[in-house]
């Protein structure tokens, strides 16, 4: 029997995965091939996917991107074999991409099938569960703060430091909240881990509830991830069968039970608080803090809420120790970060790196600058909030300080690549009319300015007034920046100035011109 | 797969009663009603408010709140377009124009044949294979020009 590797992966699947299966399937049938299939998750090369995977005696030997169509032609060239074809890559773990990476949460990723506990576990799984039974609450603790884990979310927040408040704060109950809320364009990290590791969650919430003596934890989920949404519900499932969430988690008896929530296209609910307002069934609105949601979070109860890679990174802290893990990264970012890169880019995906590499490497040497082939103008890190990039700041390495000293953010890790066509006037239009479109509308600066700025860049781009706009348009953002509730009125601000601060010529170079000349 | 049920309080009142006892049941039994009737009407609103002990103001605020909600029925497709910021840079705002001309609708609007309703998304994770779309819960990657026309055919069948 030959193993075949095909993506359930949400890249994949978007370019005819589902339809590639079923057509290895039809055709093994005919030819009386005995293949069994199986759906992975993704290895990150998303240019390359559909990328198919076939285990031979000179291991894994993968192809793609595979298209609808391709896999009559793959099979007469001997693909079960993994002889020679035009889309033939070679051993996956040899591509340059994969190479120069450090797989710490991602490791399991593409290489196991997603809802295979037994792959799970022959492959490191609940060794940091387990590890984690034995230390207790307060062990564990330490173990992450020394870690020097920090909010992957964007905050940046000591994950250690939220763990060791809802610890101690006392109560009847207390939740863990997963924010898997990924609406941030340009990152699909939560999604990945979802489709190709959720074990590797589950795992990582199992073990913040045995931190804090929480015993229900929500996956907040977005329903932009169909997929995800069905993966994680079905590991959850096995999880529970197998008993490692339920009454007593691998026989620690300790109770740890589990539920997929899905959201309902909020981008404000990637904001925790909303995110809690909405899972009580409320407008999702952010809330006033404090009190913090570590004191006060869910139905009124001490909460960890984390995004999706902090709690999918505690499984190897866990199992490794807190000293393995801090041995990565580069000042106070310690570890790894998964960094996402998207947009108009020529070798784009997920790749997982030690904290320190900068942002030039990072999108022309490992993702090879566009796709376009057209020289990089700009990068937009960390989602609709963070700052457009020009080419001249390139050195700047990932490390949350380092873009902070730059009036940038890491955010979540997503990078968008725009070529020489990019027209930054009408990008920081977009943030303006982006923040309008989803602000909750419980601050002013947020509510009120979002509009007031899309209107404003509006003048500037139609030549009305452009210096005194432009100062306006200034003005408005620091209102916005110290006076909104959240990040969202909070960090418009940074695409805005970021585009007018470093491209200036797009913005008619600040001068006054004629109204007919904005055509 | 994109036909909605008309709604019928009778199955309305079980999918409340299977859901209210959640912690927070309101958002599921939401997501259920706009899954299975396409929208939440006044009479949905109406219901589940008695059902949960809400006040009609308090439920139509949170339908009203969220994008995936809808008061009224939408195409018997929906074809979500993503218009961030990742698609915009892989040439999404031309793969856009092309799908309202094609599909002879604005975003925001419905077919006046009922058949199709286009709504812009903002990210779909796709962003490394953009740009990105999703019909119905179908999600398609690599959006072009060229994929345009199968996907209003199918929409129109």
């Amino acid at each position: 029997m030959t193993r075949v590797y095909v993506p359930l992966d949400s890249f994949a699947v978007a370019c005819g995965a589902d339809e590639i299966a079923d057509e290895l399937k039809r055709l093994a049938n005919e030819r009386g091939l005995d293949v069994a299939i199986i759906r992975n998750g993704s290895r990150g090369m998303a240019w390359l996917e559909p990328m198919l995977e076939v285990e031979t005696i000179e291991g894994r030997i993968a192809y793609g991107p595979i298209e609808p169509g391709d896999v009559a032609g793959l099979l007469d060239a001997g693909f079960l074999e993994g002889r020679e074809h035009a889309k033939r890559i070679g051993r996956p773990e040899e591509h340059p991409f994969l190479a120069k990476q450090t797989r710490l949460t991602f490791k399991r990723c593409g290489i196991t099938d997603p809802l295979s506990l037994d792959d799970y576990k022959a492959h490191g799984g609940l060794d940091g569960l387990k590890r984690a039974i034995e230390l207790g609450a307060e062990k564990i603790v330490a173990e992450v703060t020394d870690s020097g884990l920090r909010g992957r979310g964007g905050a940046g927040f000591p994950t250690g430091i939220k763990w060791n408040t809802v610890r101690q704060t006392g109560a009847d109950r207390k939740y863990i909240v997963a924010n898997a809320d990924e609406g941030d364009s340009g990152t699909f990290a939560d999604r990945m881990i979802m489709e190709g590791d959720p074990f590797c969650l589950i795992e990582g919430m199992a073990i913040a509830g045995l931190a804090t003596h929480a015993t229900k934890g929500f996956i907040y989920l977005r329903s932009e991830y169909p997929v995800a949404i069905e993966v994680m519900k079905k590991a959850i499932h096995r999880a529970e069968e197998a008993g490692i969430l339920g009454p007593s988690v691998l026989g620690s008896g300790k109770a740890f039970d589990l539920e997929v929530r899905v959201g309902a296209g909020a981008y404000v609910c990637g904001e925790e608080t909303s995110l809690l307002d909405s899972l009580e069934g409320k407008r999702g609105q952010v809330r006033f803090k404090p009190p913090l949601p570590a004191h006060k979070g869910l139905f009124g109860k001490p909460t960890v809420i984390n995004n999706v890679i902090t709690l999918a990174s505690t499984p190897e802290i866990l199992a490794k120790g807190g000293a393995f893990y801090k041995d990565f990264g580069m000042g106070r970012s310690r570890g790894t970060i998964p960094i996402q890169i998207g947009g108009n880019v020529r070798h784009g995906g997920l790749f997982e790196a030690a904290f320190g590499m900068t942002l030039g490497e990072i999108v022309e040497d490992v993702c090879g600058g566009t796709a376009s082939g057209r020289p990089v103008r700009a990068v937009q890190v960390g989602g609709p909030l963070g700052a457009y990039f020009p080419v001249s700041l390139f050195d700047t390495p990932f490390d949350y300080e380092a873009f902070a000293a730059k009036d940038g953010l890491i955010g979540h890790a997503g990078i968008v690549i725009f070529d020489d066509t990019v027209d930054m006037m009408g990008q920081a239009r977009f943030a303006f009319e982006f923040c309008a479109i989803e602000s909750c509308g419980k601050c002013t600066p947020c509510r009120v300015g979002a509009v007031r700025g899309y209107e404003t860049v509006k003048k500037i781009i139609d030549g009305e007034r452009v210096a005194e706009n432009i100062a306006l348009v200034e003005d408005l953002c620091n209102t916005m920046k110290f006076g909104s509730l959240c990040a969202l009125g909070g960090f418009t601000p940074y695409p805005v100035m970021s585009a007018i601060r470093h491209f200036p010529e797009d913005f008619h170079g600040g001068r006054e011109i004629m109204r007919e000349a904005a055509e | 797969m994109a036909y909605r049920a008309a709604f019928d309080a009778e199955e309305a009142a079980s999918i409340i009663d299977e859901l209210k006892d959640l912690e927070g049941p309101l958002l599921p039994i939401l997501n259920a009603f706009q899954e299975r009737y396409g929208h939440v009407g006044d009479e949905a609103v109406r219901q589940i408010s008695a059902a949960l002990n809400l006040s009609r103001a308090e439920v139509y605020g949170v339908v009203s709140f969220y994008h995936d909600y809808h008061k009224a029925p939408q195409g018997r497709h929906v074809l979500k377009v993503c218009r961030a910021e990742a698609c915009q840079a892989a040439g999404g705002d031309k793969v856009a124009d092309a799908i309202e001309a094609a599909l002879g609708i604005k975003f925001g609007e419905t077919s006046s044949d009922g058949q199709v309703t286009l709504e812009a998304v903002y990210c779909l994770g796709l962003c490394a294979t953009a740009p990105s779309a999703m019909l119905d819960r179908r999600i398609i990657g690599r959006m072009s020009e060229a994929k345009i026309a199968p996907i209003v055919e199918e929409i129109r069948l």
